[in-house]
């Protein structure tokens, strides 16, 4: 019993991951209606861009400073490809389908992918932000020597929490959080009534990257910086058609569902399917899920109008 | 005056629904026809360069014919019905895991029925795959893809009946016999490839000009407005997965068969499934011209990127130029897409109206 | 594909017409249906006989009332108008007729035959055609192929035949061809038939759009708002192609418009709709005078 909820709690905290990339996929789409296949890139760049930065100032500063000036210095690269996607991307783009936005997407994750790397190299770095990493024993009075966990993960869904809070807050208490909401749901209208669409894309976008960046710590703390990670994001696609392309909780919820889905079914089916369905896992439960749901869990039914 | 049609008069409705109604496309057609049947292997028999050189069969003609096959089925799927995949390579894997099992286990069957075989595979995966697509649309559709290509990667890399229990997990294909004759050299896997093409190109052709072609643009323009007017899209969705699939399959097969000969599991990767995806858009979504257009232009980029620096004398390392490479693709797809949608063959399309007014420019 | 003729099958074995609900017909309405039995003689049948009957429709989404309780019908042969403020519900009217949106309440009879929750294609299957508000053509094709996609319902050959085109398929393909060239005639739209939709002006757009639904040869088109944005001699075109429609192939047209001449002129009945509920029913005449429909359309309109 506590090694299933050991493997449970485990998988929820991984989940937490994919949640925050799904969170960037979600803040996208809910803004410009654009699916941003390079949310995973994102990652990968905001990461890279973090270690070097942290490299070279390490030599010079204290560990605290050269933390915040590599954090300091990756939000900036972040805002740079908000502002170039932004400019040279979606606004060429402008009322194209919504499979022509998502396929320049892909060439995006191309760009973004190879620059990062040409740029920032491509091997696998150590990320540490000073996370703690002891393992934590919960639930000592209740299992025979508690149920271990490892101090990192804790910390991230804590991280992840405070982040979700704060957009939330932004997305309701203030101007531009309603203004951004007003696009999602009608460009034209929205630019009819004076709310800028450049901007407004470039903000989400900004706030996607820094999404992004905040994932990319966690994940690096735990599993290194490398090239895998704008594959991993793409377990973040199956959380958002469980969650809904435009649900923040959704994108919560289904990321804390697949993460544990995905951690039990490769502990107890796995063995009996030859291992590594980890891989596809997410994939199928999101498909099942589809015919049964198309909206998700908490996407709105969409009335069709001719 | 190239184009000139004055006199070419259309006096039926048969004439004006002609493959090509001008005669000198036809012409033209016929002629690069020749030359690819004929020309070009009597000059590798004669030793003429470059033809007199294994090389340009097996690492240009051969990948470009094979990967314009499999381009031309994610066309039909993506150009002309509307229907993304980001799947291809898994579709081209399954044609070519079928095509060897059936080779492997069944060696009493002729080649060419397990090369059909893959291809039957793989419309069936193609199919159970596009299901979803009748219940949701656009994006949720590439997801949906996208499962099928982390399914089948592991499918091939894990269950190791697929791979008949290969140590290593990489099979090599039985050789290609056709007839009693054994293809062995590279022109002979040429023509055969090439034969197959043809067919095939003429095929879905034949497909996009008539009924069913009309029912699968007619859901990609406005699947509401197609579902009014009588179109089931339960049939086109689904005929253009298993028409798009079948054919991708068959690419895979030969892929597999007549190019590779033996491969590994992983050959048939994402990157796979999204290079099929950049040929298609850059060389014309809904074109069969476009196909091979664009097959040739995403062959050629690392081609030149890989010799540019070399020959500019600045050699870089091989990591950098795969990066550029990938960077550049990226690039191109975006340039395309907001320049020219319609992509090299709509470039195509263009220029030949000017050739018909040329030299007068209206 | 079996699936697909066993569905033609069926829709060919239901009875066309059948009488019934003579309770709920519409008292027999002056002059103009008159008129109708007369030009309309050889309609199987006689003129006055139901072709499709709504009965106490409602329509709700969440907690808006797109419909409430509406029931009219429409006889074959005739033009049946559907007037009414913005917002009265006309085009979800139509939505549910054609299958697009399920009713919540009440019941629908086309030919006789009661029907249950339908998909679009099979009321298109039953001889329903529709043509759209805003325009719905497919872009990326020419006119000609947007015509030929209304034939799709009658064209019989397989993906093998047509992958081989020569010999039945293109036989098929050059009969079909030839009843769309005539629709393009009748439209006079014949210098833009290789020219792809997305380049045309709004005006012929709608007049392709109308080919495409006369090319299927409906028992009922319904139009939504065919004279909308249109200058007077474009309108006045177009109402000479309504007209004509319903004459010579004799189809049995529902429209929806908001110029009120052209509906007095066009149709033989109308019926009027505000906020979801009828609140007329009757000859153009006896609809012009209904206090009713002055204080909730005319008196605005005029």
């Amino acid at each position: 019993m506590a090694f299933v909820l050991e493997v449970l709690l485990g998988g929820l905290l991984s989940g937490v991951l994919y949640a925050l990339v799904a969170l960037g996929f979600v803040l996208i789409y809910k803004a410009s209606g654009v699916l941003n296949f390079a949310q995973g890139s994102m990652v990968l760049l905001a990461g890279l861009a973090f270690v070097k930065a942290q490299a070279a100032l390490a030599a010079i500063a204290p560990f605290w400073l050269a933390a915040l000036g590599a954090f300091v210095f990756a939000a900036a690269i972040m805002v740079a490809v908000a502002w170039a996607t932004q400019r040279f991307v979606l606004t060429p783009l402008l009322n194209q389908s919504q499979l022509s936005l998502f396929m320049a997407t892909i060439g995006l994750a191309f760009v973004i992918d190879s620059l990062g790397q040409l740029v920032f190299g491509s091997e696998v770095y150590a990320l540490d932000i000073g996370l703690p990493r002891d393992p934590v024993f919960l639930l000592d009075g209740v299992f025979d020597g508690g149920l271990l966990i490892n101090g990192l993960d804790l910390w991230g869904a804590a991280i992840a929490a405070v982040l979700v809070v704060a957009l939330v807050l932004f997305f309701h208490r203030t101007g531009t959080g309603l203004a951004l909401r007003a696009a999602a749901d009608d460009h034209a209208a929205a630019q009819s009534v004076g709310i800028p669409i450049a901007w407004i894309w470039f903000v989400v976008w900004t706030i996607a990257g820094l999404v992004a960046l905040v994932a990319a710590l966690l994940w690096g703390s735990k599993l290194g910086i490398q090239f895998s990670i704008a594959f991993l994001a793409l377990k973040a696609l199956p959380v958002l058609i469980l969650g809904g392309f435009t649900s923040i909780p959704g994108a919560i919820v289904g990321g804390l569902l697949i993460g544990a889905g995905e951690k039990l079914a490769e502990v107890f089916l796995g063995p009996m399917l030859g291992g590594g369905i980890e891989y596809w896992f997410a994939y199928v439960v999101a498909l099942s899920f589809l015919l049964v749901r198309p909206q998700g869990l908490f996407g709105e039914r969409i009335i069709e109008r001719v | 005056m190239l184009y000139h049609e004055a006199g070419q008069y259309k006096t039926t409705y048969a004439q004006d629904m002609a493959l090509l109604p001008i005669a000198q496309e036809r012409w033209s057609l016929a002629g690069l026809l020749v030359v690819a049947f004929v020309g070009v292997p009597s000059m590798a028999f004669l030793g003429i360069p470059p033809f007199d050189s294994d090389y340009v069969f097996s690492a240009i003609l051969l990948p470009f014919l094979i990967l314009s096959l499999a381009a031309l089925g994610l066309n039909v799927l993506v150009g002309y019905c509307g229907q993304i995949s980001l799947g291809s390579g898994a579709f081209m894997a399954v044609g070519a895991y079928a095509a060897y099992n059936t080779a492997v286990r069944l060696p009493e069957l002729p080649i060419l029925v397990a090369l059909l075989s893959g291809g039957v595979a793989a419309a069936a995966v193609g199919v159970a795959f596009g299901l979803p697509s009748l219940r949701i649309k656009g994006l949720y559709l590439a997801v949906a893809t996208l499962a099928a290509q982390f399914f089948f990667d592991w499918l091939f890399l894990r269950v190791k009946w697929f791979t008949n229990y290969a140590p290593s997990g990489s099979v090599t294909a039985p050789p290609i016999d056709v007839l009693g004759f054994r293809l062995d050299a590279s022109v002979e896997r040429y023509l055969l490839v090439l034969t197959i093409v043809v067919l095939f190109a003429f095929g879905v052709k034949n497909l996009v000009r008539g009924a069913i072609g009309r029912q699968w643009m007619a859901i990609r323009d406005m699947d509401l407005a197609a579902e009014i007017i009588g179109i089931r899209p339960v049939y086109a969705k689904l005929t253009a997965f298993a028409v798009s699939s079948f054919i991708i399959g068959i690419a895979g097969a030969l892929w597999a068969f007549a190019h590779l000969g033996s491969w590994e599991p992983l050959t048939f990767s994402i990157d796979r499934s999204f290079h099929l995806l950049f040929m298609v858009i850059i060389g014309g979504l809904g074109s069969i011209l476009g196909a091979f257009l664009g097959t040739a232009f995403i062959l050629l980029v690392p081609i030149v990127l890989s010799r540019l620096p070399a020959a500019l004398g600045t050699p870089l390392s091989t990591s950098t130029i795969s990066h550029l490479e990938t960077a550049v693709f990226g690039v191109l797809i975006i340039v395309f897409l907001i320049a020219e949608p319609l992509g090299l063959a709509r470039l195509w399309s263009l220029a030949k109206e000017k050739l018909r007014l040329w030299p007068f420019p209206h | 594909m079996t699936g697909m003729q066993a569905m033609d099958a069926m829709t060919q074995q239901t009875p066309t017409i059948q009488h019934h609900r003579a309770g709920t017909a519409e008292p027999a309405a002056g002059s103009a249906a008159a008129r109708s039995a007369a030009t309309r003689s050889a309609a199987t049948g006689p003129a006055d006989q139901v072709l499709l009957a709504v009965d106490r429709i409602s329509l709700r989404f969440g907690g808006v009332n797109a419909l409430t309780d509406v029931s009219f019908d429409i006889r074959r042969g005739e033009i049946r108008a559907i007037i009414g403020p913005n917002g009265a519900g006309k085009t979800s009217m139509l939505n549910c007729i054609n299958g697009f949106y399920h009713p919540t309440d009440g019941t629908i009879t086309f030919k006789g035959e009661r029907r249950a929750h339908m998909r679009p294609y099979v009321a298109a299957r039953g001889g329903i055609a529709r043509t759209f508000q805003n325009v719905a053509l497919f872009r990326g094709m020419t006119t000609l192929d947007n015509i030929m996609t209304g034939r799709a319902l009658r064209m019989r050959c397989g993906l093998w035949r047509q992958l081989v085109r020569v010999g039945p398929a293109l036989r098929e393909e050059i009969e079909h061809r030839q009843v769309v060239e005539e629709i393009i005639d009748f439209l006079q739209i014949q210098h833009i038939r290789k020219v792809p939709v997305g380049r045309l002006p709004y005006g012929l757009q709608k007049r392709v759009e109308l080919g495409r639904a006369l090319a299927m040869e409906p028992d009922l088109l319904l139009l939504d708002e065919p004279m909308a944005g249109m200058n007077v001699e474009e309108k006045e075109d177009m109402c000479r192609f309504v007209v004509e429609a319903n004459r010579h192939f004799r189809t049995t047209v529902a429209l929806i418009e908001h110029d009120i001449g052209v509906v007095m002129d066009l149709s033989d009945r109308v019926v009027v709709l505000e906020y979801g509920r009828k609140i007329a029913d009757g000859t153009p005449a006896e609809v012009k005078g209904d206090p009713a429909v002055i204080k909730a359309y005319l008196g605005v309109a005029h």
